[in-house]
């Protein structure tokens, strides 16, 4: 136990000692290959340290020039005190807000259902679960517009059910959150089922059946406080999806944020450069609560 | 507990379709704006204007140059981003697991890959603009310090196979160091004390234990990363404003004005995509379930 605890001690200080007694035939070599390792570990590490880090250093020092031969945050300002930046921004943290309060709508109670009354579904949610890895987001927006840029009929009949979602803006806006949802889909569905794992599920109900409560008193009162942080990990990486996207926005053509970025930086330099960096301190500030939430499972996200 | 005494499944015949109707705003959810989009897309690639059946659609998506050019810069890219991202976020996942670096840089470099791995689209191009661009940080640094100018002096451009490759990495490899991390936990101890009193070298310990048991999982996750830049679209308008034809960008062209004059051929460009798509997540998953033979 003791040696055990020495090793670790010693391991984490770097240094590398074998306290194990007895002499093997490879003894010898083990010890060197293991300094070796540690070159090594140490080469790759610092090689993937610059390629993270250098393409942030570039953006922030080109951002801060803007003003010959002075350092400041003028391009920052500048981004900052457009007023399209503010309405495109407020914008898509909007459709985020919606497409989290949707999808945990949509996502918690098919779930808790799933876990409690129904566990032949689970395969073919699942599945369906799996499905936005297949449909790329430029070919979920491509069957969307099909879809929805014509009349809604009911089927075999003439009658017109609603308008085309894409000729007017709320329904723009109802698509293209339905759209957020899918992309989202595979992250929530798995943050929410895992947090279910660990809770007991059964007992919590029949208790708070017991107790005389209806389904939505379990379902908000009881479920929902239980499962808080897969709930905040799986909002946290939609909102980090959600917020930059570009491709189902451009082609739905809403005034959202990642469209205004790629745009501006068709014909400014220094203030895409400061919005660059001030989106990735924002994914940084979303996956680093994830992180203190969760304790770091599963936070790999997809909008690219 | 009374009912399972009556019916041995536990429910009763009329309970059996109703319990379905919880998970119904589920399946109406997943069909209106997933299931109905696909199949759009689906029979449109199997028809013609007039709604007829017809190959012709799926004919011409192998005859036309430009597209077969596209889908093979497609596939080229994300195979050369699956195996490099692949291979250093295997490399880098090592030095911090076994590789014996302090425990800090470990949970460092697990944050940074999270937050990378998600950092895509148009604030990444811009990124890579800013660093290896014609008046990059990079290529003025290269220029200063050995006076090669990379523009003039050497093939690099940013705005091709290289330069797109180069900028997908940044998020390929941290999706590696995230799976693979957890993975090279799984190898145990006593494994490799197990080799080392048999005598085995740590070459031998690699390449006939540890390797074998992580290969599964190491190909499953590089075939994630090929899907992962095959789909990617909206880094590489950002970046080429689409002058590089790739796949997602002739779609997107299509889309945005039907420049192969025949939608169907829009739809048959997509599915195409969407095959290639679901070969990778197959492959993925059953070398995913025969890593999990060994390991966890």
């Amino acid at each position: 136990m003791a040696s055990e605890k020495i090793r670790k001690v010693v391991e984490m200080s770097g240094i590398s000692i074998d306290l194990r007694v007895g002499k093997g035939r490879g003894r010898k070599s083990w010890s060197l290959s293991r300094l070796g390792t540690r070159f090594w570990s140490w080469f790759w590490f610092i090689l993937g340290a610059l390629y993270f880090l250098l393409p942030l250093y570039a953006t922030l020092n080109f951002s801060l020039r803007m003003e010959r031969d002075v350092i400041g945050f003028k391009a920052y300002i500048r981004a900052f005190e457009d007023p399209e930046f503010l309405k495109t921004f407020l914008y898509s943290n909007v459709l985020a807000l919606l497409t989290i309060v949707a999808s945990i709508i949509l996502i918690v109670p098919t779930a808790y259902w799933i876990r409690l009354r129904l566990p032949e579904a689970r395969r073919i949610v699942e599945f369906i679960t799996l499905l936005p890895f297949v449909v790329p987001a430029i070919i979920l927006v491509f069957g969307l517009i099909r879809i929805y840029s014509s009349p809604i009929k009911i089927p075999f009949t003439d009658a017109t059910l609603f308008q085309p979602l894409t000729t007017f803006e709320v329904g723009t806006d109802i698509l293209i959150v339905a759209g957020y949802m899918v992309l989202g889909l595979p992250y929530m569905y798995r943050s929410v089922d895992t947090g279910m794992r660990t809770v007991d599920v059964r007992t919590l109900t029949e208790a708070a059946q017991s107790l005389g409560a209806s389904w939505f008193t379990i379902i908000v009162r009881v479920i929902l406080p239980n499962i808080r942080a897969a709930l905040l990990s799986g909002a946290l990486l939609t909102f980090a999806i959600v917020v930059g996207e570009v491709t189902l926005a451009s082609f739905l053509g809403v005034p959202a944020f990642g469209p205004y970025l790629f745009l501006l930086g068709q014909h400014r330099a220094y203030e895409p450069a400061a919005l660059s960096f001030a989106s990735f301190l924002l994914t940084w500030v979303a996956m680093g609560l994830i992180q203190l939430f969760t304790g770091g499972q599963g936070q790999a996200a997809g909008a690219h | 507990m009374a009912q399972t005494a009556l019916n041995p499944k536990g429910v009763s015949p009329s309970a059996d379709w109703k319990k379905w109707l919880g998970v119904t705003p589920f399946f109406l959810f997943a069909i209106l704006f997933l299931i109905l989009p696909s199949l759009r897309l689906f029979i449109g690639s199997f028809t013609t204007e007039e709604g007829q059946f017809s190959l012709a659609n799926i004919i011409q998506l192998f005859e036309e140059k430009a597209i077969l050019d596209a889908y093979w810069l497609s596939i080229r890219i994300s195979a050369a981003t699956a195996l490099g991202g692949g291979l250093f976020g295997f490399l880098l996942a090592y030095s911090v697991t076994v590789g014996g670096l302090p425990k800090p840089l470990r949970s460092a470099l697990i944050t940074f890959s999270g937050v990378a791995s998600n950092f895509a689209g148009v604030p990444l191009a811009f990124a890579f603009i800013a660093t290896l661009g014609r008046t990059g940080f990079i290529t003025t640094l290269i220029k200063n310090l050995f006076g090669v100018n990379l523009y003039q002096q050497t093939n690099f451009d940013l705005y091709s196979f290289a330069g797109l490759s180069l900028t997908y990495m940044y998020f390929q490899f941290p999706l590696m160091v995230l799976i693979m991390a957890p993975a090279l936990d799984g190898l145990k101890r006593e494994w490799r004390e197990a080799a080392e009193n048999l005598g085995a070298s740590n070459f031998q310990y690699w390449m006939r234990v540890a390797f074998p048991v992580l290969l599964p999982s190491i190909l499953g996750t590089m075939i994630l990363l090929f899907g992962n830049a095959f789909g990617a679209y909206a880094t590489a308008y950002a970046l080429t404003g689409g002058r590089l034809g790739i796949i997602t960008i002739q779609i997107g062209a299509q889309i945005r004005g039907d420049v192969h004059h025949n939608p169907g051929l829009g739809y048959a460009m997509a599915m195409g995509m969407v095959v290639v798509m679901t070969i990778s997540l197959i492959g993925y998953s059953w070398l995913q379930k025969r890593s999990e033979r060994w390991l966890r």
